[in-house]
């Protein structure tokens, strides 16, 4: 075969392929998906009174945006609202993106294991998580105390879950904030733990987004 | 560590092996040439491909004939997802950049073609702010199937020379890459990417959507066709993320069991090929012996990576945490892993995508514990021969067999003989040449990037103090000429002040420096491995006599093994303790 004929079968082939996995293959997939799997294609989106609210499976912030007395503005820095965890929610893990949970630029916080700057990230991490919720943890809360999934960044910074001891701890401030009693809220948080796949592949989770949404229905809606 | 951490690494093990050995029967059937159960479907429209390629399937090629056929299909798919990426803004009218992003400039297309063509898919850029849905689908996914299929097509090249009786031919490469896109690559992608949808991976076309939380705050979702690239990004060992979180996102691994299903993706193809070798080589043994060893090696990687991340950080502990199991959470070095996948889920992720050309990652590996983060440095040292790429870790491992049987026969005396054939003096010099490329390729990127100004500029301003900066450049250039893709992912060769590209900038030195690495060491392997399988193909098989060393009994699994190890060691090891082994060994803290 000369050079010539293996250059037109190279660009033929190409071309022919490029339209079987390029363009057949993915809309085969999105037809199969749209069809079969529709709320799973569309990213398990979560409406409240016809509102889109958020996705199961993408983290947010539950955190809401300060107001500045003087002016009764937003706050704002940097381009972006400062912000105060409302203490009513759970609250998801800390995020690496810009600005955080950013869900449409996805980034790890690339700490390094033996950096003094991860050390003060997680310290800062700790101590926010201190502050929220060792007022109304029996005992009080320490840095030793604190679950990992709390302190440390996740992966994606848009992690939807927190661990069954995170939530636990949030749990005694929520009760407390909402006034109602820790054994329903605990409940809750039991109704929204996933387990390991199979039994056996990762670690349990619970999805804060519904069950903060839980928690606003069990007023009737808020 | 938890007891259901160890049953995940060494169920995954028995699944993986239970489904690898049917497959493993499937794609001798493929490659010989005997019907399967596709046929029936697939026999027409192949023809047609080949006709209207105007080749002809069954004349055999010689390995000089294989080799340039492989290098002008790679070159016309150079071009053309070039041309693609680059010209993203002219495909608007399809409806599929609903974001409206511009091209990413030259110097970064340059690294992302390279990169998608080596099978290495390594990433400057985030995919949910670079590229628009049809630069994903018809630009990226294409050479995720081909790339792989180029990679197979090698392997298979390669045990045709070593089985063949006579003759000079070794396959035909248009048949090779066909077949394989048709009758394996799909058929499983199709699979793979309906448990995937199951799980909650997204496949849509829609615009990003924009959410307005319960407490006013408001977050915007990228959306796209991810099932589809998920799959064959697994499949195909490519591992380039569809979001710049790679299989970290929820949207690309939702949940404990997506995140199984997707290691096994990784590796089942792999580890298949080498029950392949066993059953085309008439000798089902030499299969097991290779599996043997790829396994143990495999198994010692990941239960190293649990214990170390699984003992947490120096900074965690500094910081006050403590990182052991507690009721309620798994403990451990959780910072950059996600609560779903765990400790163990992120370890052996990252292990199943380091031993394989995958790199994909599901956790940040800048963040991995020193000697956690030692595991994919080991593994990219033994040249990804544990398990491999899909093709390219049988090929691999094939050159590191002959050159344990070289040295086996060199240690009792006799010609060295291998499954018949002699092993002579051209063989070993071009096997030699093959597995010295990487090494070539990743430590004089490696030592450019430290010792120049603009190779340092690409080093993180976040992570990269002390023994790290030098660790993420390493793994960069290391990652590169592997063709894997993981990255320590503070360095950097884009700088992207807003989504979609305006007013970007590539880092040309790291572009282009990593871009023209990973095409060398993809391609100049290649042309040897099929110069070696061109060399054994001309050979006559002589009867095995009493002296003859056996290749597939526990002693040569042992040797093979001690064979990988050494030269991955002497290679590496004076790079890798300035790195991670400084790190892994110390407590301390660098600003």
């Amino acid at each position: 075969m000369g050079l010539r004929r293996e250059i037109a079968a190279s660009a033929v082939g190409m071309l022919i392929l490029t339209v079987i996995c390029g363009v057949l293959y993915p809309l085969a997939i999105t037809g199969v998906g749209q069809v079969a799997f529709r709320s799973n294609a569309d990213g398990q989106l979560v409406y409240r009174a016809g509102r889109l609210v958020g996705s199961r499976l993408i983290g947010q912030s539950f955190a809401t945006p300060v107001i500045d007395p003087r002016t009764g503005h937003v706050e704002m820095s940097g381009g972006e609202p400062v912000t105060r965890p409302d203490p009513r929610y759970f609250q998801t893990r800390p995020s690496g993106t810009v600005p955080a949970d950013n869900a449409a630029a996805s980034s790890f916080a690339n700490y390094g294991p033996n950096s003094t700057i991860t050390e003060r990230a997680i310290a800062a991490n700790i101590a926010a998580y201190i502050r929220l919720n060792g007022p109304y943890y029996p005992g009080g809360l320490t840095a030793a105390k604190v679950p990992v999934d709390a302190a440390d960044t996740s992966a994606s910074g848009i992690d939807p879950d927190i661990s069954i001891a995170n939530a636990d701890i949030q749990a005694h401030r929520v009760a407390a904030v909402r006034q109602l009693p820790l054994r329903l809220v605990l409940r809750l948080v039991a109704r929204f733990t996933g387990g390991r796949g199979l039994g056996f592949s990762g670690e349990p989770t619970v999805n804060v987004l519904e069950l903060n949404l839980a928690l606003d229905r069990l007023r009737g809606g808020r | 560590m938890t007891v259901l951490g160890w049953v995940l690494i060494l169920g995954f093990a028995a699944i993986l092996t239970a489904l690898a050995l049917p497959l493993g029967g499937y794609l001798a059937a493929v490659y010989t040439g005997r019907g399967t159960l596709l046929s029936a479907v697939l026999a027409r429209p192949e023809r047609l491909i080949y006709r209207a390629m105007r080749v002809d399937p069954e004349v055999g090629q010689d390995w000089k004939q294989y080799a340039r056929s492989m290098i002008v299909f790679s070159l016309a798919g150079w071009l053309l997802l070039y041309l693609i990426l680059r010209t993203q803004r002219l495909w608007d009218f399809t409806g599929l950049n609903p974001m409206g992003f511009d091209s990413a400039p030259w110097n970064v297309t340059f690294n992302t073609t390279s990169s998608f063509l080596t099978n290495t898919n390594w990433q400057y850029y985030g995919g949910e702010t670079t590229m628009s849905y049809f630069s994903q689908m018809v630009g990226l996914t294409v050479q995720n199937f081909l790339s792989a299929a180029v990679g197979i097509a090698v392997a298979v090249a390669l045990i045709r020379g070593i089985v063949v009786r006579s003759g000079r031919a070794i396959g035909n490469f248009w048949q090779d890459v066909v077949r394989t896109t048709l009758y394996v690559l799909i058929p499983i992608a199709v699979l793979v990417a309906l448990l995937l949808l199951s799980q909650g991976v997204i496949q849509n076309l829609t615009t990003y959507l924009t959410v307005h939380g319960i407490t006013g705050l408001s977050q915007t979702l990228a959306m796209g066709p991810v099932a589809s690239q998920e799959a064959i990004k697994l499949l195909g060992t490519n591992g380039g993320g569809f979001f710049n979180v790679n299989s970290a996102h929820p949207f690309e691994n939702p949940t404990g069991f997506s995140n199984l299903v997707e290691m096994l993706a990784v590796l089942v193809i792999p580890a298949a090929l080498v029950f392949t070798y066993g059953r085309m080589t008439g000798s089902r043994r030499q299969g097991y012996a290779i599996y043997a060893a790829m396994m143990a090696m495999f198994l010692g990687a990941a239960i190293v990576a649990y214990v170390a991340e699984a003992h947490g950080s120096p900074a965690q502990h500094a910081a006050g945490l403590h990182t052991g199991v507690i009721p309620g959470s798994g403990g451990g070095n959780m910072e950059g892993k996600e609560q779903r996948f765990g400790i163990a889920g992120s370890a052996l992720f990252d292990v199943v995508t380091t031993v394989t050309s995958c790199g994909a990652v599901n956790s940040a590996l800048e963040s991995f514990t020193g000697i956690g983060g030692a595991v994919p440095f080991a593994n990219l040292s033994a040249s990804e021969v544990i398990f491999g790429g899909v093709g390219t870790g049988l090929y691999s491992i094939l050159l590191y067999v002959l050159l344990a049987v070289f040295i086996g026969g060199l240690m009792v005396g006799r010609t060295p003989e291998y499954l018949g054939k002699k092993i002579e003096a051209r063989e070993i010099k071009l096997t030699a040449l093959g597995i010295l490329i990487t090494p070539l390729a990743a430590l004089s990127a490696t030592a450019l990037a430290i010792a120049s100004r603009a190779g340092r500029a690409s080093i993180s301003a976040v992570a990269g103090h002390g023994p790290q900066g030098f660790s993420e450049t390493f793994y960069a250039y290391l990652s590169q000429a592997n063709n894997n893709g993981s990255a320590f992912a503070g360095y950097t060769g884009f700088i992207q002040p807003v989504a979609g590209n305006a007013g970007s900038r590539g880092i040309t030195f790291a572009d282009l420096v990593g871009g023209l690495d990973m095409l060398f060491a993809r391609y100049a392997p290649i042309v040897f491995v099929l110069a070696v399988a061109g060399s054994l193909a001309g050979k006559r098989i002589s009867p095995a006599g009493l002296g003859t060393m056996r290749t597939d009994n526990p002693t040569f699994v042992v040797l093979l093994i001690g064979v990988i190890v050494l030269v991955g060691a002497l290679t590496f090891f004076p790079a890798l303790l300035l790195g991670p082994i400084v790190q892994g060994l110390t407590g301390h803290l660098y600003s």
